[in-house]
């Protein structure tokens, strides 16, 4: 029994630094996604629209396989590691997707709070940091939760290109004609999103103070 | 000398010219109500003032310096446009608090970062910082707003989140402060809470251009008054003269159809 637990946590283990790692990239390389997205400069934008379209529109089954085997099939210079290859097609999926969520709540915010600003006196970045930013933190903090849970979700699909992550690791004990410790891999998303949940909640919670 | 100055000054959004050709002058201490209908260019002109849009054409002078020319390209870059508009303050008709400030961080929060840039911010930070606070405070206590200082925006009516609004407008000290349509956006009971702050404000010598639809009130406070119509002025003079016996035919149904839609 202790074997077949402790092969579980190993996989968790992946699964638990795909999470960490892609959440601690892809939400600030979402935010210059972003700022791609709403630039200026024309070209720049639907450049980044069009890979955020593309991202977007694509299975991340298909980015990870693009991922670990484009460098190597192309440019001649393999990926080093699998483990590698499934956080790069991670991050840039969920950047993608974060940026989409900070683009809309930075763009519920009225024209009015940026023009209250700047009539007092105050520059663009002041604007920007003291007086928007809360305010759109408040408003991607739901939408991003529901992407961070499913993230939690999506780490199992890093066994297609090979990443030993818990499923994986269940499923091989289905040829000894064990099916629970399929069934108890539920039990370990289950808890880490009751956690998740619960941060997220207490995030959300803080912001009550005011309304937007 | 007169406190500010407008002279010919135009706006165009894209093909229509939303004013046109506008100039007149202002002395200190002096209220101007702007009535029109609705699309006439109000707003427009005192976005201009406030260089929240720039003007294609015309000066703006202030106590006899050109804040604004529009012929001069310099007029346009971002630092000397953050320092002219501080000439002037403006409460508008949606409020636009900060609502993740109480009332008295909305009041303090601009005077807080200007006062960094001052040259002795670092060896007197403190001094400073409590003289903002204390003129906040003493603000909000003149609208009636000393017991909210520390209520968010959305725990605040809306008569009180304007008071606030025209409170943040004053700490800064502008020499013009701009309404638009400031009771506009209230329930009917509410509006004479702010109408009776702004004017003890006229009362008080405060320079102001207000844009209203309130005839009576616009008659009591005003020194002037300028109807505007279609991007133009179409008559300019004090409010016994636009208000109460108008000279020109376009003012005249102006009132007329304003006072048969049961205003009074
Ligand atoms: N940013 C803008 N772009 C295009 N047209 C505008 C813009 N702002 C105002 N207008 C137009 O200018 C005219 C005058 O508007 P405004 O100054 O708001 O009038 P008022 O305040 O007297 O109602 C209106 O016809 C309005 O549609
Ligand atoms: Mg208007």
């Amino acid at each position: 029994m202790n074997i077949y637990i402790s092969s579980l946590f190993e996989g968790f283990w992946l699964n638990i630094r795909l999470f960490v790692l892609t959440l601690a990239m892809a939400i600030p390389l979402g935010l210059v996604i972003t700022f791609g997205s709403m630039a200026k400069f024309r070209p720049l934008k639907w450049l980044v629209r069009t890979f955020v379209w593309i991202i977007r529109g694509t299975p991340l089954m298909l980015q990870l396989f693009v991922v670990l085997y484009a460098p190597g099939l192309l440019f001649g210079v393999p990926m080093k590691s699998r483990m590698t290859a499934a956080i790069v097609a991670f991050v840039v999926n969920y950047a993608a997707y974060f940026s989409e969520i900070y683009r809309g709540g930075i763009e519920s915010i009225p024209k009015g709070q940026y023009e209250a600003g700047a009539v007092l006196g105050m520059t663009r970045s002041q604007v920007f940091f003291k007086v928007i930013l809360l305010q759109v933190i408040k408003r991607i903090v739901p939408p991003m939760s529901n992407e961070i849970i499913t993230l939690t979700k999506d780490t199992a699909l890093a066994r297609v290109i090979g990443i030993a992550e818990i499923i994986m690791c269940a499923e091989r004990f289905t040829k000894q004609g064990l099916i629970w410790p399929l069934f108890s891999t539920g039990l370990f998303f289950l808890a880490f999103n009751g956690v998740l949940t619960i941060v997220l909640g207490w995030i959300e919670r803080r912001l009550d103070y005011f309304k937007v | 000398m007169p406190i500010l100055e407008v002279r010919n000054i135009s706006k165009r959004f894209g093909d229509t010219e939303v004013i046109r050709d506008i100039s007149f002058s202002l002395e200190k201490g002096e209220t101007l109500s702007i009535i029109g209908s609705s699309g006439s260019g109000k707003t427009t002109l005192l976005r201009c003032l406030n260089f929240l849009e720039t003007p294609d054409n015309g000066t703006i002078t202030v106590n006899g310096e050109v804040i604004f020319d529009a012929s001069d390209p310099a007029s346009r870059s971002e630092k000397g446009i953050r320092e002219k508009r501080l000439h002037f303050g403006m409460v508008f008709q949606s409020f636009n608090l900060f609502p993740q400030y109480t009332a008295l961080q909305n009041v303090t929060l601009a005077g807080l970062l200007l006062a960094k840039e001052r040259p002795d911010y670092r060896a007197r930070k403190n001094e400073i910082r409590e003289e903002i606070i204390n003129n906040a405070k003493a603000i909000l206590d003149s609208v009636g707003l000393s017991s909210k200082l520390d209520h968010y925006p959305h725990q605040l009516s809306g008569g009180q989140q304007q008071r606030v609004a025209i409170a943040r407008a004053l700490a800064l000290k502008p020499d013009i402060l701009c309404f638009d349509e400031p009771t506009s956006a209230l329930d009917p009971e509410l509006t004479g809470e702010v109408l009776r702050v702004i004017r003890e404000l006229a009362e008080r010598e405060t320079t102001m251009i207000i844009v209203t639809h309130e005839m009576s009130f616009a008659r009591q406070v005003s020194d002037n008054v300028m109807f505007m119509d279609d991007g133009v002025i179409v008559e300019y003079g004090p409010p016994e003269q636009v208000i109460g016996n108008p000279r020109e035919e376009r003012t005249k149904r102006f009132l007329e159809r304003y006072f048969e839609n049961g205003n009074s």
